[in-house]
C-alpha cells in the first residue's frame, strides 16, 4: 500500500506542476519582467538549442571580463520566439527568421542579427565502406522520400564511381522533435526539389514520408549508428564531436563539398540583406556548403518597454555587439563556424538601427 | 419480528455511545476549568484541522477541472479547424496544418495493453509469491525491494537501456521470425513499458493477498485443498478487486508513459502495420513537439491532443471502476 500513497503523492505533485505549466504559457509576462528590471546586471535570453553550446561559453567568458550575467534558456527557436513576443526575456534566439504568423503575433518590430552558423551534414553507416560518399541534392531529396530504397541504386553507383555499394536497404532516421535541424535541412530540400516540396514542405516538424524518429541529435545518431545502412542528418558539431561518418554534398556551383568549418563560413561569404534574414542553404558561393543556416539573435527594434532603463539596453547591445566581433572566437573550438565578414558588417548596421526611446543606442 | 431486532441491534450501539459521551462529560466537569479550556483549544484545532483537510482535497479537485478547463480552451483553435475528424484523420502534417491523431491514439493503446497483457503473469506471480508462498524472510525482502526499485528507476533509464540493449535484441529476433529489421517499434515499447509496470500491479496485489483472512485458507485446507486450490478457488476471488484496482493502476501509468517510450518506439506518424512496426504515442507526440510547435494551429493540436489523452484516461479509469464493481458484486 505505501506504494500507492507514493503514488498518489507524486500524482498530486504532476497536477499541480501541470497546472502551474499551463496558466503560466497563458499569463501575460509583466511579472516577470518587472522582476528581471530590479536586477539590471542581469540578461534575460531564450531560444534555440543549436547555438547553446557556443552562446553559454560566450556568456561565460563575457561575464569573466565585464560582469555582466546572462540567463539564456535553451528552450528551442519557437520558445525563443514565443517569450520574446510575450516580452519575458530580453532577447530571443532562433534558427529561422521570425514566419509571417510570428511577426505579426509581435507587438513591435524585431530585428535580426546573425551570430554564428552551422551545418546540417548528412551521415551514414555503411560499415565496410572507406570512401567519403558523394551525394547530390537528387538523391538526398530522393532518399528523404523513400524513392532510393537500396545503397547500390543506380543513381548512387552514377555519382561514386569506383565505390563498392552493398545491396544493404536505406534505413532513413530524422528528428522526431521540432527543431531547428529540421527546418535547415527541409528548406534546402524544399529548394532543390520540386517533389520534395510539394509533397513534404518545410518546417521544425514535418510528415516523413519513411524513416524512423530519434529525439535529438543524439536520437538521430543512436538510429544511424545502430542500424547497417543507416541514414539520418545531424548538426555538424555534433557530427565531428562523435566521430561520425558523412558525405560530401553537391553544391549550386556544382562542386562536391565536405562540410566543415571553413565550407559553412564560405556558404555564408555571399551578398546578405540589410535585415539579416538570408538562409544561406543551396548557397551561391562555389566553395560554401550547401546545408548551412545563420542563428539569431532577435532583439525589439526599439528597446523602450516595460520600464526597462537605457543603462539595461545598452549593457545587452554591447553583449551582442562582442559576441559578433570577439566572441567570434570561441566558435572553432566547439566546431561553430565563425561568421564571415560580410555577416558580421551587416550585423553592426543592424545593431545600430536599435533604439531606445527613438535614439540610437550604440555609435 | 425481523425488523425490531434489526432495530435493537442498530439502537444499542448508539445507546452505548451516548453513555459514554455522558460520562465523558462528568469525568470532564469534575475536572475543572482547566480541561475545559484545553477541550476548547483541542476543538478549535480539529476544526482547523478538518478545514484545511476540506481545503487541500477541494483545491486537488478544482486542479483537475482547471486542467481540463485550460486544455479545453487551448484547443478550440484546433477544434475549430480541424472538427471531429481530428480523432480518426491519418495524417499528420504540421507543415500544411493537417491535423489528425488516429495513428497516436493507436499507437498509445496498443503500446499501453500489450504491456499490461505481457507485465499480468509476472506482477501476478510477485503478488502470489510475495503475498502466499513466502511473506518473511530475506529473499522475498529483497525481491519486494526490488520490485519497488523498478518503480523509482527514472523512465530515461529505461529508455537508454532499451535503446542501448532492448533494440538490438529485438532487431535479431525480428530477423529470426522474418520481419523487418527495425529494432525500435511498438512491440520494444511494450517491452520496456511492461517491466516499468509491474510494481503498480505486482505491489498491490501482494498487500491485498495478505489481507486474505486465514481462517478462509485453513477452511479450504481442512476440507483437502491443495495449494493450487486454495489459490485458485479462495485467494484469487477474493482479492479479485485488488488485483484489478493494481492492474488498473498499471494502465494509468503505461499509458501516460513519455520518455522511455519516445526513445524507444521509432516517432513516426505513419500507421503501424503490426507490432513490430514503428509508430508513435500522444505522449511522446507532444513531448517531441510542443517546444518548437511554430504556429497558434499547430500549438492547440497538440493541446487537443492532451485533451484526448486525458480523456481517453479518464474513460478508461471509468470502465475500470465499472468492471471493478461488478467483480467484487
Amino acid at each position: 500500500m505505501k506504494i500507492v500513497n507514493k503514488l498518489a503523492l507524486s500524482a498530486i505533485a504532476i497536477v499541480v506542476s501541470g497546472g502551474l505549466m499551463l496558466t503560466s504559457c497563458n499569463g501575460s509576462g509583466s511579472g516577470t519582467a518587472s522582476k528581471s528590471d530590479t536586477t539590471d546586471n542581469t540578461i534575460l535570453g531564450a531560444g534555440a538549442t543549436f547555438p547553446n553550446p557556443l552562446y553559454s561559453k560566450m556568456f561565460s567568458e563575457y561575464n569573466k571580463s565585464n560582469g555582466l550575467k546572462v540567463n539564456y534558456q535553451s528552450i528551442g527557436s519557437g520558445g525563443g520566439i514565443q517569450q520574446l513576443t510575450a516580452k519575458t526575456v530580453d532577447f530571443g534566439a532562433s534558427d529561422a527568421p521570425l514566419n509571417g504568423k510570428q511577426d505579426s503575433a509581435l507587438s513591435a518590430p524585431a530585428v535580426h542579427i546573425p551570430a554564428t552558423a552551422g551545418a546540417v551534414v548528412i551521415s551514414y553507416n555503411l560499415p565496410d565502406l572507406k570512401d567519403t560518399l558523394n551525394f547530390t541534392p537528387e538523391v538526398v531529396a530522393a532518399i528523404f522520400l523513400g524513392e532510393i530504397k537500396k545503397w547500390n541504386d543506380p543513381k548512387i553507383a552514377e555519382i561514386n564511381k569506383g565505390v563498392k555499394l552493398p545491396s544493404t536497404d536505406i534505413q532513413v532516421s530524422h528528428r522526431s522533435d521540432g527543431s531547428g535541424t529540421t527546418n535547415i535541412f527541409t528548406t534546402y530540400l524544399c529548394k532543390v526539389s520540386k517533389d520534395w516540396e510539394t509533397k513534404v514542405g518545410k518546417g521544425s516538424a514535418v510528415n516523413w514520408p519513411v524513416g524512423l524518429g530519434g529525439k535529438g541529435n543524439e536520437g538521430v545518431a543512436g538510429g544511424v549508428k545502430q542500424t547497417p545502412g543507416g541514414i539520418g542528418y545531424v548538426e555538424l558539431a555534433y557530427a565531428c564531436q562523435n566521430n561520425m561518418a558523412y558525405g560530401k554534398l553537391k553544391n549550386k556551383a556544382g562542386n562536391f563539398i565536405l562540410p566543415s568549418i571553413s565550407s559553412v563560413t564560405a556558404a555564408a561569404n555571399i551578398e546578405i540583406p540589410a535585415d539579416g534574414k538570408v538562409s544561406l542553404t543551396n548557397t551561391d558561393a562555389p566553395d560554401g556548403y550547401p546545408i548551412s543556416g545563420l542563428s539569431w539573435i532577435l532583439v525589439y527594434k526599439e528597446q523602450k518597454y516595460n520600464d526597462r532603463s537605457l543603462d539595461k539596453v545598452t549593457k545587452m547591445l554591447k553583449l551582442v555587439q562582442w559576441m559578433i566581433h570577439d566572441g567570434q572566437q570561441y566558435s572553432g573550438a566547439l566546431n561553430y563556424a565563425p561568421l564571415s565578414a560580410k555577416a558580421v558588417a551587416v550585423g553592426d548596421a543592424i545593431l545600430k538601427s536599435v533604439t531606445y526611446d527613438g535614439k540610437p543606442v550604440l555609435q | 419480528m425481523e425488523t425490531t431486532v434489526d432495530n435493537n441491534l442498530i439502537t444499542r450501539p448508539e445507546n452505548i455511545l451516548g453513555r459514554v459521551i455522558t460520562s465523558a462529560k462528568i469525568r470532564d466537569a469534575v475536572k475543572g476549568i482547566k480541561r475545559i479550556k484545553r477541550s476548547h483549544r483541542q476543538i478549535k484545532a480539529e476544526n482547523v484541522f478538518r478545514k484545511t483537510i476540506i481545503l487541500v482535497a477541494l483545491a486537488t479537485v478544482v486542479l483537475v477541472l482547471g486542467i481540463m478547463l485550460t486544455l479545453i480552451l487551448q484547443s478550440v483553435l484546433s477544434v475549430k479547424a480541424s472538427g471531429i475528424g481530428y480523432l480518426w484523420g491519418k495524417t499528420w502534417d504540421p507543415v500544411r496544418d493537417i491535423f489528425g491523431a488516429y495513428p497516436f491514439i493507436l499507437g498509445t493503446i496498443l503500446t499501453s495493453f500489450l504491456a499490461l497483457f505481457i507485465s499480468i503473469p509476472f506482477s501476478f506471480a510477485v503478488a502470489i509469491f510475495l503475498g502466499e508462498y513466502y511473506p518473511k524472510g530475506w529473499l522475498p525482502n529483497l525481491l519486494k525491494n526490488t520490485v519497488e526499485l523498478i518503480a523509482a528507476v527514472p523512465s530515461v533509464i529505461y529508455g537508454f537501456w532499451g535503446l542501448a540493449v532492448l533494440v538490438p535484441i529485438v532487431r535479431s529476433f525480428e530477423t529470426k521470425i522474418g520481419v523487418a529489421p527495425v529494432g525500435l517499434g511498438i512491440f520494444t515499447s511494450s517491452l520496456i513499458l511492461a517491466i516499468m509496470i509491474i510494481p503498480y500491479a505486482a505491489s498491490l496485489g501482494q498487500s491485498m493477498i495478505k489481507m486474505v483472512p486465514a481462517n478462509l485458507k485453513e477452511a479450504a485446507y481442512s476440507l483437502g485443498a491443495t495449494r493450487w486450490e486454495v489459490i485458485r478457488s479462495v485467494i484469487l476471488p477474493y482479492t479479485k478487486s485488488g488485483l484489478f484496482a493494481g492492474i488498473l493502476l498499471s494502465l494509468g501509468r503505461a499509458l501516460g508513459e513519455t520518455m522511455a517510450v519516445t526513445m524507444v518506439i521509432g516517432n513516426t506518424t505513419l500507421i503501424p502495420k503490426s507490432i513490430f512496426a514503428p509508430g508513435n504515442t500522444m505522449a511522446s507526440v507532444i513531448a517531441n513537439e510542443f517546444t518548437e510547435a511554430d504556429h497558434p494551429v499547430y500549438l492547440s493540436a497538440l493541446i487537443e491532443l492532451g485533451l484526448v489523452l486525458f480523456l481517453v484516461t479518464v474513460v478508461i479509469n471509468l470502465i475500470g471502476k465499472r468492471l471493478t464493481k461488478q467483480f467484487t458484486n
